[in-house]
């Protein structure tokens, strides 16, 4: 099983290489983005962890190294 | 008197730490590797600046996670003092031990030079040197030094004198002008809510000799050890 973390900032947190790249879009003539956020995928795979222990052991890892909860949220994907 | 200084892969500023503070002290304080899950006996314990873990996942996080880390957040909490400097402040921010982030950089650039800094706390151990809302030089070498806290926090830290050092011009104006980097309230170094941690983006421990440039750094190293002698 396998899963798959995807880590983004938070609201209202200051992204300046997500400013970078719309910056570098409206270079390319794609003046109509608007703001652009980057955050940065995990894919984990969980070895012998079951279905049934998963979600709590990845929002362990997410909570404790994967993600700073205080800038960034984070979303858990199961994949099979 | 006994100091440490922690030393992770990617570490850089272990050895101008470990330089400034026998300079200070009279004596060399102990090394520790990150890998090492026992701290020697000490009275200061020193988080250096560099790029441990090559900054990988984000500054300061794995770091953070080491087995020597769970150590140092332990005497941090039974009162120890704690000098976390540049990287060594963003793995104190990882860990907890102090709040809020360091993000990137708001101008997205690398800043190396020396800045200008009000102090702006009372706290007679790290900054009893100088006198409140004096105006000092540091030198910063970051890309990461963008203090990041909630409202709620930032106001708590400004209410509570838990703000050490404050970005200014020469002329003592914290505004966005003189704001290097991006932080909030020109913030450049903060507290823990019992005053025993100093987590800061400048590097005092560079600015300890006239050969260097000049002796503020001096200054505050020689404060510290005093304060704790």
């Amino acid at each position: 099983m396998k899963a798959r973390v995807t880590i983004s900032l938070k609201n209202g947190v200051l992204d300046p290489q997500g400013k970078a790249i719309s910056h570098a879009l409206h270079g390319l003539g794609l003046d109509k983005i608007g703001e652009v956020r980057q955050g940065k995928v995990i894919e984990l795979d969980l070895g012998d962890i079951s279905a049934k222990d998963a979600p709590a052991e990845v929002d362990k890892m997410c909570t404790q190294l994967l993600a700073n909860t205080v800038i960034e949220n984070y979303a858990v994907e199961l994949l099979d | 008197m006994k100091a440490a200084v922690i030393v992770f892969p990617g570490s850089n500023c272990d050895r101008d730490m470990k330089v400034a503070l026998e300079l200070s002290m009279g004596a060399a304080p102990a090394m520790v590797w990150h890998g090492d899950s026992v701290l020697p006996e000490t009275d200061l314990i020193a988080i250096p600046g560099g790029f441990s873990y090559g900054d990988y996942l984000r500054c300061g996080a794995i770091a953070g996670n080491s087995p020597i880390m769970r150590e140092v957040v332990k005497k941090a909490a039974s009162g120890t003092p704690i000098l976390a400097v540049c990287n060594g402040f963003q793995v104190a921010t990882e860990t907890g031990m102090l709040p809020g982030a360091l993000l990137r950089n708001a101008n997205q650039k690398f800043i190396c030079k020396d800045v200008n800094l009000k102090v702006t706390s009372e706290n007679q151990r790290f900054v009893g040197a100088y006198e409140t809302n004096q105006i000092i030089r540091f030198p910063v070498a970051h890309h990461d030094g963008n203090f990041f806290a909630d409202d709620e926090t930032v106001e708590r830290l400004e209410g509570e004198g838990q703000i050490a050092f404050k970005y200014t011009d020469a002329d003592g104006n914290v505004n966005d002008g003189s704001n290097i980097n991006g932080s909030r309230n020109n913030i450049a170094g903060i507290y823990n809510k019992a005053g025993n941690i100093l987590g800061l983006m400048p590097h005092p421990e560079r600015l300890i000799s006239d050969q260097l440039g000049g002796i503020d750094g001096k200054t505050f190293f020689d404060n510290l050890i005093n304060s704790l002698n």
